[in-house]
């Protein structure tokens, strides 16, 4: 039972689909989407949402800082 | 327990992390997954939480990362190919309650600005360097560059550095460590998030310390240029961990005496 529920919130205009926040999700949550962006990106979205934690690793990761981060405690 | 809707989490309130306010914008011109829009990042986290935007002044330099005015709203001034330290050691000698801070990328502080950051740092110029180090001139197509590895791939070495005939590559921080005028000296990389909190941890250390005028910060750090090593980022960071770090090991090299 995950006590910490963690949304992500992607800027998709400016991501650039490089990938990095999928390899560091440590539950999995990102991929790319199948639709791309006004500059042909594949762009990062929540493809498993329940599993977030909001730990923040893609958004310290990503290069263009893209990625806002929130989370909530449920008990 | 009811279960909690995403449009319930995704509220101001509940925001944990965002781009800092200082970087504007823009979108960053770099290539996809470069550690250069990392390190601007931390940079520019550093200065909002250490409430020193409107004390800062950034110098620029040539490469990769010249258009770098455009992405912090703080106060930045270009200098010529490799001449930001020189730069930096005017402003900050003429302006001492500025925090200075230079950028720069290998291309620059390591080959034609050699000079500069030699005596800058020997000098003891309070002042602090952001040295980019990813091994090769990325702005330009992928040439050679004095810390590209031994045997490593470039536009300029096709077949791999051959160092009997193009030399060894270059671990200026190593030489900057050895020079009574620099005061903290520290090699980090952003290719992992453990690896980009460490380093963020550095540049407040290196941001901090010019406050007590001790001498000249220097942090490297090692980062990918997936452009010019032909590999997606993924893979180059991968190969970073693999090459570039046995080479260039991460870590303090120098701390000061408390």
């Amino acid at each position: 039972m995950a006590k910490v529920r963690g949304a992500i919130v992607v800027d998709t205009e400016r991501c650039k689909g490089c990938e990095l926040c999928v390899g560091a999700c440590p539950t999995d949550v990102i991929g790319m989407a199948e639709e791309v962006n006004s500059k042909g990106y594949h762009y990062a979205y929540m493809k498993n949402p329940e599993a977030c934690t909001g730990c923040v690793n893609c958004a310290i990761i990503c290069p263009d800082g893209v990625i806002s981060v929130y989370r909530v405690k449920t008990t | 327990m009811a279960e909690i809707t995403l449009d319930q989490i995704i509220q101001p309130e509940n925001m944990v992390y965002t781009r800092s306010r200082i970087m504007t914008d823009t979108v960053l011109h770099y290539c996809p997954g470069c550690g250069h829009g990392t390190v601007h990042r931390l940079l520019a986290e550093v200065i909002e939480e250490l409430d020193l935007q409107s004390e800062t002044i950034g110098i620029t330099p040539v490469g990769c990362s010249v258009l770098m005015y455009n992405y912090m709203d703080i106060d930045m001034q270009e200098a010529a190919h490799g001449r930001a330290p020189a730069l930096a050691t005017a402003i900050k000698r003429l302006m001492s309650e500025k925090f200075v801070f230079t950028y720069q990328g290998d291309g620059d502080l390591a080959a034609i600005g050699t000079a500069e950051t030699i005596h800058a740092c020997n000098r003891g110029e309070n002042i602090t360097i952001l040295f980019i180090n990813n091994g090769i001139y990325g702005m330009t197509g992928g040439q050679m560059a004095p810390t590209t590895l031994p045997d490593m791939k470039a536009s300029t070495c096709p077949y791999g550095r051959d160092v009997q005939m193009m030399g060894n590559p270059l671990k200026i921080t190593d030489i900057v460590a050895t020079l009574p005028g620099s005061y903290y000296v520290t090699r980090q990389s952003v290719h992992t998030p453990g690896n980009v909190r460490k380093a963020k941890k550095a540049i407040r250390k290196a941001v901090e310390y010019q406050k007590r005028n001790q001498g000249t910060c220097f942090v490297e750090i090692v980062s990918n240029c997936n452009s010019g090593w032909k590999m997606t980022p993924v893979d180059a960071n991968q190969w970073l961990e693999e090459n570039m770090l046995p080479f260039y090991p991460l870590g303090d090299l120098k701390v000061p005496e408390e």
